[in-house]
């Protein structure tokens, strides 16, 4: 019988080495995946006992800190937002009950001073609690207020404000706005996250993707000046109506402009100018310079990729896909930002800010800097370089002709005594929009634009939702108090 | 042969000295300071070892000196996890200890002939049915999680399965060292496969039949999956007919695909260890629900890395509640505490003393000189096994996680009761076995 035992002793061995193995498995080899699993709420209960580093505005103000409840075994911090609803977007919110979103997230390892293994371990032997870092954002505590103010006068929507030079994000405010201290409770959490209609936990700055309607005409303006496609003073016919794949598509009005040129062009926001340009200068190059100013990509901004949205045109019968320049596209109609063409408010305020910026695109970046617990700044904000969209001269055309918008043309409810601006309206149909509830004169209403214009210090987007008024009428004016804070605060 | 127990006693110091170090280890992290109180329970531990080793030395000179140590190294182990814990639940693991040292040394005393088990089989089959049974009896039964495992006397609750396996491999090992001639001799061939005859079969199927019945009746898979192992390791070994075994694990598909089909209990157990995720009774993605116990124990390790948390640095509760972050801490998933704050190593070094204590107890059947002495010793060592094995097991989803308590470590007086009468029939064999091969001058 011993040639038997040995051989069970054998089997037994590899048993436990099965063991061995599963246990290998789950704390080592699948131990980063099952960390992220939402189902997991250990690593943020661990979290919670650590004390969450503050997160600041540029000004100083407290948007988040994190209080001590509890003692010994059970003391544990929790997050309070002393500001509520005003930076619900596009701070987030971080709970052990719901998981963490938006900056919270993004920023994660840095305001619980996860940074550095070596630190925690010398921590450790001090025998001292790990703690987090606070971070100083960008935002403009004032201007987000007064974004939020006159936009929830106007309606849902989103404002985005840039520093062209930079990349800092000044304002980024999203109407329904949530109050990030009511997360925990289970039934203020499943009002907020079941309302479809207001959507509050949705950051539209980021996440709603909107028809941009002519301030589209910026980016095939853009495209066409660079590529030499057109100059400044080339003489189009726009006429009232043109036959563009078997559909008539037309100016507003019925208007008719012969021997266009591009300032006039832009200031009037001709339709058919703009098409015939855009079928000039083709699908390949105009999806080049869009990409150039960031469509077709996740945005490269400081909050979690899976809560960003992607710009382009958008196939939303085959699911959401981005389309390529293979695909087939009315060139025409994406030239003056109608077709499939959806892009975030985030995406079109760094094509304002491109412009600003003599056409270099800087990252869009909320955070400034990373404060350790003894008040030591430990990382500090690079500005960096996203891409050079256009040229310097370009851009400079470009701006003039987007001057005359707010001077004379669609966008001068954005104008502001004694500055300079530089805009673009626009307003798209978007007849029979469900989340409008399904009125037919529901318009999204855009206005693009930078201030001052000789020498921008913001580039600012502003979308109002399933309005029956024009961008002029109602997002222009909300550029204009957004503008007049962030330049009267400096 | 005072060398073997000179072995076992220089074995037994590191183990007291790794208990104290943790209950040191303990009081630091909840105290923030070290207590002496530590050296004492140390102190306590190592006095009880001692007795038992002194005692050993004097009724069983010749038996194998490491098994002791490693199960005193188990208890040690499990008693500072449960002080971790809970310090009311270590009291009592701690004074199970001592009473387990009672029955331990009384099995010794009174059991140094145990030829007299073979003589009793078929009472002792039918007592470790009774055990088994006794759960579902009106009066003193009690449910737990949909299975039938406890009963309770009074103040006094106890879980007989844990008898039970030492009863049926008793009477499987008394059985078969009479019967496996016949069994092999007898065999014929039927359709290229070797099928032993059923007249021999009989009173063995009868017997298994009736305990995989009952397990099924009280609804304990763990145990069941345990007495299913035992039988077929000692079948194996007893007739060396791979075709055996064959057989008994096409037979336990069948059965576990019937009652996995039948028995909601039995089915639900399974669509939660193929998706933790979901909740069998809706289908619907539910982490929160039946699943939570195995996907909490998964997250626990996960959370432990290489290295673990640190020991006494894992959530068990929720902190600010009472609702458990790791459901049955103290028992089914303490394993995967090991792991959270001991690390993979903590985990591995644990799996490691179970194969040691399996590879002396394989030892002991391998030195035994007659048919019976090495059938129970490669029965009792074979339950042992896959006892850990099916807990620990269950707690890292390879196989459906079940009831069963990680022997000697787990929180429950029954367990170690059991297992140190299982520890003392096994020193019982091999002190015999040494003996005898010293006789025969035969080198081991």
């Amino acid at each position: 019988m011993n040639k038997q035992i040995v051989k069970l002793f054998a089997f037994t061995v590899i048993l436990f080495g099965v063991l061995i193995g599963f246990t290998s498995y789950w704390s080592v080899f699948d131990a980063e995946a099952l960390k992220e699993k939402d189902a997991n709420k250990r690593p943020l209960l661990e979290q919670q006992q650590i004390k969450r580093g503050r997160i600041l505005a540029a000004d100083g103000t407290v948007i988040a800190r994190s209080v001590p409840k509890g003692r010994g075994d059970n003391l544990r911090y929790v997050r309070r937002y002393p500001e509520g609803g005003l930076f619900g977007h596009p701070i987030g919110y971080s709970f052990v009950e719901q998981g963490d979103t938006e900056f919270e997230q993004f920023h994660n390892d840095q305001l619980v001073g996860n940074d550095s293994e070596f630190s925690s371990i010398f921590d450790e032997l001090r025998g001292r609690d790990q703690e987090g870092n606070d971070i100083v954002t960008n935002i403009d505590a004032g201007a987000q207020a007064v974004a939020l103010d006159a936009l929830e006068a106007q309606g849902f929507g989103a404002v985005v404000a840039i520093e062209p030079g930079t990349g800092k994000v000044r304002v980024m405010v999203s109407n329904a706005p949530f109050d990030p201290n009511r997360i925990p409770f289970p039934k203020d959490f499943k009002e907020l996250s079941t309302d479809e209609f207001e959507a509050p936990l949705v950051n539209r700055s980021t996440q709603s993707r909107y028809p941009p309607g002519s301030t589209f005409k910026v980016v095939t303006a853009a495209a066409a000046l660079d590529a030499g496609v057109i100059t400044p003073d080339t003489p189009i016919d726009a006429p009232s109506s043109l036959d563009v794949q078997g559909l008539p598509l037309e100016n507003d009005y019925g208007a008719e402009y012969p021997g266009l040129t591009l300032n006039d062009a832009l200031t009037n926001s001709v339709n058919t100018y703009f098409a015939q340009v855009g079928e000039k200068v083709g699908e390949d190059t105009l999806f080049e310079y869009m990409e150039r100013f960031g469509f077709n990509t996740k945005p490269a901004i400081d909050l979690p990729s899976d809560e960003l949205q992607v710009s382009g045109i958008v196939d939303l019968e085959a699911g959401g896909a981005v389309l390529s320049r293979d695909d087939p596209i009315d060139i025409a109609r994406v030239a003056i930002g109608q077709e499939r063409l959806l892009s975030t408010p985030l995406q079109m305020a760094e094509v304002a800010a491109a412009v600003a910026n003599g056409g270099s695109l800087m990252k869009p970046q909320i955070w400034n800097r990373v404060i350790d617990p003894d008040g030591r700044v430990v990382e500090e904000l690079d500005p960096s370089e996203f891409s050079r969209p256009i040229s310097e001269e370009s851009a400079a055309e470009l701006t003039t002709a987007m001057e005359g918008v707010v001077s004379e043309g669609t966008g001068t409810n954005a104008d502001i005594p004694g500055v300079a601006v530089a805009g673009k309206t626009g307003t798209a149909e978007t007849p029979g929009n469900t989340s409008c509830g399904g009125g037919e004169e529901e318009n999204q209403a855009w206005f693009i634009g930078f201030a001052p214009a000789d020498d921008p210090e913001i580039a600012i987007a502003a979308s109002v939702e399933c309005t029956p008024e024009f961008g002029g009428d109602v997002a222009a004016p909300i550029f204009r108090e957004v503008a007049e804070a962030i330049l009267g605060s400096e | 042969m005072s060398s073997a127990r000179n072995r076992e006693l220089g074995a037994l110091v590191p183990v007291a000295l790794l208990l104290t170090a943790g209950f040191a280890a303990v009081f630091a992290q909840e105290e923030s300071r070290l207590d002496n109180l530590s050296l004492i329970y140390g102190a306590y531990f190592l006095a009880l070892c001692l007795a038992t080793h002194i005692y050993l030395r004097i009724r069983l000179p010749d038996a194998d000196p490491y098994l002791f140590p490693l199960v005193a190294l188990l208890t040690a182990i499990g008693l500072v996890m449960i002080y971790r814990i809970d310090a009311d639940l270590a009291r009592d693991q701690a004074n199970w200890f001592v009473f387990g040292l009672v029955l331990f040394a009384l099995t010794i005393q009174f059991l140094r002939d145990y030829d007299v088990l073979e003589r009793y089989r078929y009472t002792i089959a039918g007592v470790g049915l009774l055990l088994l049974l006794a759960p579902r009896l009106p009066g003193i039964g009690q449910q737990v999680n949909g299975a039938f495992l406890g009963i309770k006397i009074g103040p006094l609750a106890f879980q007989p399965a844990e008898f039970s396996k030492i009863c049926i491999v008793v009477f499987l090992a008394s059985y078969l060292r009479e019967h496996r001639e016949v069994l092999i001799v007898g065999a014929r061939r039927v359709l290229g496969i070797t099928l032993p005859l059923l007249k021999h079969l009989g009173p063995l199927l009868v017997v298994w039949g009736a305990s995989m019945f009952m397990l099924v009746f009280i609804r304990d898979l763990g145990s069941s999956l345990m007495f299913f192992a035992a039988f077929l390791a000692l079948l194996y070994v007893a007739t060396g007919r791979f075709s055996f075994v064959v057989i008994g694990m096409a037979m336990f598909v069948v059965g576990a695909w019937f009652f996995a089909s039948t028995v909601p209990h039995v089915g639900d157990r399974v669509d939660i260890w193929l998706d933790p995720y979901v909740d069998p009774a809706t289908g619907k993605y539910d982490p929160g629900g039946s699943g939570y116990q195995i996907l909490q124990s998964i997250f626990a390790q996960a959370d432990g890395g290489l290295f673990g948390k640190g020991f006494a640095q894992g959530l068990i509760t929720i902190p600010g509640t009472d609702n458990a972050l790791l459901p049955a801490a103290q028992t089914d998933t303490i394993y995967a505490l090991i792991v959270n704050e001991l690390g993979l190593f903590g985990g591995c070094g644990l799996v490691l003393v179970y194969m040691l204590v399996t590879a002396r107890g394989f030892k002991i059947a391998l030195l035994a000189d007659d048919g019976f002495s090495k059938l129970l010793a490669t029965g009792l060592t074979a339950v042992f096994a896959i006892q850990a094995f099916v807990i620990i097991g269950g707690v890292t989803r390879v196989i459906p996680l079940t009831g069963v308590t990680l022997p000697f470590v787990s929180y429950g007086g029954s367990s170690i009761l059991a297992n140190f009468v299982l520890l003392a029939l096994l020193l019982l064999i091999s002190d015999r076995a040494r003996r005898e091969a010293v006789g025969r001058g035969d080198p081991f």
